[in-house]
């Protein structure tokens, strides 16, 4: 058995290094990269997938990850500012989640603060009704909002989270006023879950992979998606093909410290852009049911500044930050 | 009896050489990450989920479900000996556990809870491989008006329990409500009490308060009186395992234990601690010598073991039902599942039934192994109690500091630790119970939940709790369970009037 993983491992680095030629096996880059959560969750995955891969690959001779959790990410994402500093071989996995936490937290930090290195994965969000509710599609589910907003009840992940910002721009795109919206926050897509198929909400939000089960089943309707387009497998249709011109991807990217420059940083910058591009890191993504929303650094700079006012937008309009 | 069938199958996928191996590899390690300080059940299976990415689905999920029953054992050991619970699920067996070891029952104590859990896990597998589907049909129609019920059924019982007076009782659980509060809103997502500094963003953590209250608290205490009043170690008096009377004593508070924790385990967001408050109130109830509770009184072990590993395996039914992680162990199983491209979830069961059933067989297997390896263990358990007492207690404290910051490295939180190991101190030498500030950090923040998400539902209208018939009779339960003692006290005062 360990042979064989052996020579699997070999056979995987040697794959990496024909698969791009420009690519050393011989990589001595030794890593260490900061999930700011804990264990189990979206980015801790993200990191040890990522860490798996570059490994795989021989983008890495060493890959550690480290979880620092707490506050949405911002402690995680404090100390990375604060002590890694200029440090070339520190890495940070953060997404949407971190941008909507430092604003809500009012915390000294933020992500246009480190320097990003590529986009990873989008994943979509779903929206959805129980199996017996009259509400049959998202126009159905305007009117209904439309009608009274406070009765509409939505269920979903934490307060100012992904979740609740989509459920506000649709309150919003229904004509209501979005700090009416009627939110019950649950710590996440699981215990929401519970409270959906209890009948006790109207509506709700959650990543699409987390309710897939239950919306192949039947238990629950899925409306629509938030991915701009439409997804292979998928069938519910992105909210912008039903008219509703939102679009809003629980993305998940990889950064690097504030201070890394030149040569340094087009090392990490060639290093994640070509694991990224490689078979191993496209395996994982397609087995843990990730989207791939891969952008180099540069556009992926661009976005996180525009995304950063986005989010501030709709957390001032619905009364979570000033 | 088309179960009985496919749990056949299920045995003969489980009995598998290798995925005995792999069962038995689970269970050691899953044995020795709940004893060690700092790294819990949790992050063991997240650093082993890379690993096991090359081998095949059955035999690393059945490798998984060993570490976490192995890690429900581990937890209660460091508890009964050393008073340092690993887990917030192990609270309530340090209180009993812990005293018995200290006077020289540690033996019996250890054994009643491997023996405890063995039968409560093996009950409580059943219910799931049987059960699992309708038992998931009630749970989510569990709406939050009846959670803020059970939350209020579980504050009175534990309140009345707790402490010699019912004031000291409850000024200890409105400081662990004060705690509870800190942290960020779940609700609102704005910040409680916690006076700029991010890392109480999150709230206090339970096993932080507990380990400073019960751990470093008792060393404190113990240092105090030392010069004093020096204390023997107490060696092992008698048969290190269990008498006649002991069993008599344990085996109802097993099933009692078993019923309570299995179908709380199964809620959504039921979790392990409720039932082993439950269990303890209802032991002492219903003891035959309710007077020795606080002095180590074996049923206030027995139960609440049995009451924490049946809710482990009732986290499984909405895992496996749903895709629901009702624990941090549970959400990197399901990401091991995920690994593999199965998705947990309703139709888990049909598309997947060998392995579901694979799984239900190697927890039964996981369970003998598991007594196996730790009854053999308990005579090598109790010597530990042999160390003198200075460095048993110096032990204790570095410990537990490791295991602080083991499991978040920041220096707030050790600084938190050290903090709760004074009021500790405090609340030891003023003859305050420490139990109830654990019991309300753990209660607080649920029980504001599910009033304000029931209040939120029905749009402000605090009939909402009255109008359910579910929430309603446990609100009912709660009130009689809470005024009774008092008409009892009036009356019997009335007829000794008469007399």
């Amino acid at each position: 058995m360990r042979q064989f993983l052996r020579t699997a491992l070999c056979l995987a680095a040697l794959a990496g290094t024909a698969f791009f030629p420009g690519a050393s096996a011989a990589s001595d880059l030794e890593l260490t990269i900061t999930a700011p959560a804990g264990a189990g969750g979206g980015w801790d995955s993200a990191a040890r997938s990522l860490q798996e891969a570059m490994m795989a690959t021989g983008e890495a001779k060493s890959v550690q990850v480290v979880n620092v959790p707490g506050a949405g990410g911002t402690v995680g994402l404090a100390q990375f500012v604060g002590s890694a500093k200029g440090a070339a071989d520190q890495l940070l996995v953060a997404g949407i989640t971190l941008v909507g936490a430092s604003i809500s937290n009012n915390s000294p930090v933020d992500l246009t603060q480190v320097t990003p290195l590529a986009r990873l994965t989008g994943d979509p969000l779903v929206v959805v009704v129980p199996r017996d509710s009259p509400i049959k599609s998202i126009d159905d589910l305007l009117a209904t909002i439309k009608k009274d907003v406070a009765t509409t009840i939505w269920v979903g992940g934490s307060a100012g989270g992904a979740d609740h910002i989509l459920a506000a721009l649709i309150t919003k795109s229904a004509g209501a006023d979005p700090s009416k919206i009627n939110y019950v926050a649950y710590s996440g897509g699981g215990e929401a879950l519970a409270a959906m198929l209890g009948g006790q909400a109207t509506a709700g939000v959650s990543g699409y992979g987390e309710w897939e089960g239950q919306i192949k089943s039947g238990d629950l309707r899925a409306l629509a998606i938030s991915y701009p387009e439409p997804i292979e497998g998928v069938e519910a249709k992105p909210l912008k093909a039903q008219g509703l011109d939102i679009e809003l991807v629980n993305w998940r990217g990889i950064f690097a410290p504030p201070g890394v420059e030149g040569a340094d940083l087009d090392a990490l910058k060639a290093a994640v852009d070509n694991t990224v591009k490689s078979q191993q890191w496209k395996d994982i993504v397609k087995a843990r049911g990730w989207t791939d929303y891969y952008a180099p650094s540069d556009e992926f700079k661009g976005f996180i500044a525009s995304e950063t006012e986005r989010v501030r937008a709709i957390l001032t309009s619905i009364g979570l930050a000033q | 009896m088309d179960a009985i069938n496919l749990l056949i199958e299920g045995f003969s996928l489980a009995i598998q050489p290798a995925n005995l191996i792999f069962a038995a590899i689970g269970v050691f390690i899953g044995t020795a990450v709940g004893v060690l300080p700092g790294i819990g059940p949790a992050l063991t299976v997240a650093l082993l989920l890379p690993v096991t990415f090359k081998l095949d689905p059955g035999g690393s999920i059945i490798m998984f479900a060993g570490i976490y029953y192995g890690g429900m054992y581990g937890g209660s050991t460091t508890a009964i000996l050393l008073n340092t619970p690993g887990e917030s699920a192990a609270v309530v067996t340090a209180l009993e556990g812990n005293k018995m070891a200290r006077s020289g029952r540690g033996g019996p104590a250890l054994a009643t809870a491997a023996i405890g859990s063995f039968v409560a896990a093996l009950v409580a597998t059943f219910a799931l491989a049987f059960l699992a589907p309708p038992l998931v049909k009630v749970a989510v129609k569990f709406a939050p008006w009846d959670y803020f019920g059970l939350m209020l059924i579980a504050f009175v019982t534990v309140s009345a329990t707790f402490g010699s007076s019912p004031l000291r009782g409850l000024t200890s659980l409105a400081f662990g409500l004060w705690l509870g509060l800190m942290g960020l809103d779940q609700l609102t997502g704005q910040a409680r009490l916690t006076f700029g500094v991010p890392q109480l963003l999150d709230g206090v953590e339970v096993t932080t308060l507990a380990v400073g209250l019960f751990a470093i608290g008792e060393a404190l205490h113990v240092a105090s009186r030392h010069l004093y009043k020096p204390e023997k170690p107490i060696p092992v008096k008698g048969s290190i395992w269990m008498t006649g009377e002991d069993w008599s004593r344990s085996w109802k508070a097993w099933l009692r234990g078993t019923v309570v924790g299995f179908p709380i385990g199964a809620l959504p967001a039921g979790g392990a601690e409720i039932p082993t408050f439950l269990s303890y109130t209802m032991e002492k109830k219903l003891s035959r010598k309710p007077e020795e509770f606080g002095s180590g009184a074996i049923e206030g072990v027995a139960g609440p073991e049995a009451a924490n590993n049946a809710s482990a395996a009732g986290t499984l039914v909405p895992l496996l039902t749903l895709g629901l992680p009702t624990s941090a162990t549970a959400a990197v199983m399901l990401a091991g599942f995920q690994q593999y491209n199965i998705q947990p979830g309703p139709l888990l069961f049909t598309q997947h039934a060998d392995l579901v059933w694979g799984l239900v067989a190697s927890l039964f297997i996981a369970n003998v192994m598991l007594l196996v390896l730790n009854l053999p263990l308990v005579g090598l358990w109790v010597k530990l109690l042999r160390i003198p007492l200075p460095w048993l207690y110096g032990g204790i404290l570095v410990f537990a500091s490791m295991g602080t910051i083991a499991a978040n490295p920041s220096v707030v939180e050790l600084l938190l630790l050290s903090a709760f190991g004074v009021v500790g101190f405090l609340m030891r030498r003023y003859d305050y119970p420490v139990a109830p500030a654990v019991v309300g950090l753990i209660l607080g923040p649920l029980a504001d939940n599910a009033l304000r998400r029931s209040v939120q539902m029905s749009l402000g209208d605090p009939m909402v709790f009255l109008e359910h018939p579910s929430s309603a009779i446990m609100i009912a339960v709660a009130t009689i369970a809470l005024i009774a003692p008092f008409v009892f006290k009036g009356l019997s005062r009335f007829q000794q009037d008469e007399d």
